[in-house]
């Protein structure tokens, strides 16, 4: 049986983490290799670099970030932020990557889906969508759940799946930030409507939401945060102790 | 002592090539045939199509050298889909023949799996030390060094396929469970295999890299 996955994003802006954190013995608290061996030895089953700027100027500086977490960090590496099109996709592989996320450029065009997939594999095509709920439905949203597309989100997902999307990170706009727990009702949704794994992301504000995630929807892949284990506020490694203790199938290491 | 990776123009070996620097391991990736000659390890990784990364083996005429370097003795090492290649045929959109070095065939998971399943099997699954019978006859392991000696019963490893090999229960030395036991690791005396990906899967990961380079020492004395 698979382990479920415990993901950590972290947020990437000039080339640096950004979002304050206070971990003890962490030289340097906003250094994308620093962090990212700090979540290896912690447990991290995945990480997930978001390249925050994306201009065409500041990649360079994202993608020697992501190069030499790759040499040192040797766990699944998932890269978002401004992906838009095959060669975006040959970019960040070519740094280490083993799996690229699209939102907004697949909204775009919704044919990156299908290329990135054909020439890469449909493990490798991670579609991240931001929902929100709007009247009786959902939708989703595009740049960085700021505009409603009108889209509706179910439709969406599906079609990302069928054009070759291997892996959904749902991130409800609802639940996020408010750290009441993961959008239950939403993820229940997605997961009876697809059969690629399906990541929770948004709303987790302490251990016990993950363990009510995966009690109330088992069908759920991976869970994934970014303040709440950047603030310290849960350390993976004990987050994974709880998870296991509560019969939850976990990674330990 | 140096380890070369097989470069047959598929797939990114950077994070595997990483992965031997990180534990101290002198390590290339070519695709010229007297460095993997000269070599004291080879490591055949692979990614993709089975149909796709043979023809470009064959194109190379590297499937020679590994098979030759395989008869050597030397410690060879098959990653995912290199492990796949490793046996005597797969049924990956069609029919392929493979290197023939372990006995064994390759087929879909779907036709296994419950239909509820997903199909690629990706993520974290749980090793399942097995002593296939044939794995170390008369090669390397004997001294109770293998390639999974530092694992132990439960560990997990990383895997991302859609197939897998089966008939091979003789030399199998892991299965991992979903839903029926999928064959994780193979050893035919000096020729070992991985399905799932050493330089993805973390500590564990290193330490079965680290026992395969420990391996070319044992391979020197028999030699």
């Amino acid at each position: 049986m698979l382990a479920k996955r415990i993901i950590p994003c972290l947020d990437v802006k000039h080339g640096r983490v950004v979002k304050g954190t206070n971990f003890q013995g962490l030289q340097d608290v906003s250094s994308p290799v620093e962090l990212a061996r700090f979540y290896n030895e912690q447990g991290a089953d995945e990480l997930v670099f978001y390249d925050i700027i994306a201009s065409f100027e500041e990649r360079a500086l994202f993608t020697d970030a992501l190069t030499e977490v790759a040499s040192s960090v040797f766990i699944p590496l998932t890269v978002g932020g401004g992906i838009k099109s095959v060669d975006d996709f040959e970019r960040v592989l070519s740094c280490g990557a083993d799996k690229v996320s699209v939102n907004s450029g697949a909204l775009a065009n919704p044919d990156l889906i299908d290329e990135a997939a054909k020439r890469y594999g449909d493990q490798c095509v991670v579609l991240s969508a931001d929902i929100a709920r709007v009247g009786d439905g959902f939708h989703v949203f595009s740049t960085g759940g700021r505009t409603d597309t009108g889209r509706d989100a179910l439709q969406w997902i599906s079609e990302g799946v069928s054009r070759g999307a291997g892996e959904l990170v749902i991130n409800s706009i609802d639940t996020d930030g408010v750290k009441g727990g993961f959008d239950l009702e939403l993820l229940a949704l997605v997961c009876d409507l697809v059969n690629v794994p399906v990541v929770a992301s948004g709303g987790a504000g302490c251990a016990q939401d993950f363990v009510d995630l995966w009690e109330r929807v088992p069908e759920v892949s991976a869970g994934l945060a970014a303040s709440i284990f950047h603030f310290g506020e849960v350390s993976i490694s004990d987050l994974k102790r709880l998870l296991a203790s509560e019969g939850i199938p976990i990674r330990l290491i | 002592m140096n380890v070369a990776i097989v470069d047959y123009g598929v797939g990114n070996l950077y994070s595997l090539r990483c992965s031997f620097s990180a534990i101290g391991q002198n390590v290339c990736v070519t695709s010229d045939p007297d460095i993997l000659r000269a070599a004291d390890a080879v490591v055949l990784p692979g990614v993709g199509a089975f149909g796709d990364a043979i023809d470009a083996l064959r194109k190379t005429e590297l499937d020679k050298v590994v098979i030759e370097i395989a008869e050597s003795g030397k410690p060879l090492l098959g990653i995912c889909l290199g492990m796949q290649m490793l046996f005597d045929k797969s049924y990956e959109y069609g029919e392929h023949q493979g290197l023939g070095l372990i006995p064994g065939e390759v087929r879909s998971l779907k036709e296994v799996v419950n239909p509820e399943t997903l199909v690629p099997h990706i993520g974290w699954n749980a090793l399942h030390l097995t002593s296939g019978e044939d794995a170390c006859k008369d090669g390397l392991g004997q001294s109770g060094g293998s390639l999974l000696a530092e694992v132990g019963e439960g560990a997990y490893v990383y895997f991302v396929h859609s197939f897998y090999a089966t008939e091979c229960a003789a030399n199998t030395i892991a299965v991992a469970d979903y839903d029926v036991p999928v064959t994780a690791a193979v050893q035919k005396d000096n020729v070992f295999g991985c399905q799932f990906h050493p330089e993805k899967s973390g500590k564990v990961g290193l330490q079965i890299l680290t026992a395969f380079c420990n391996l070319i020492k044992e391979a020197e004395s028999a030699c």
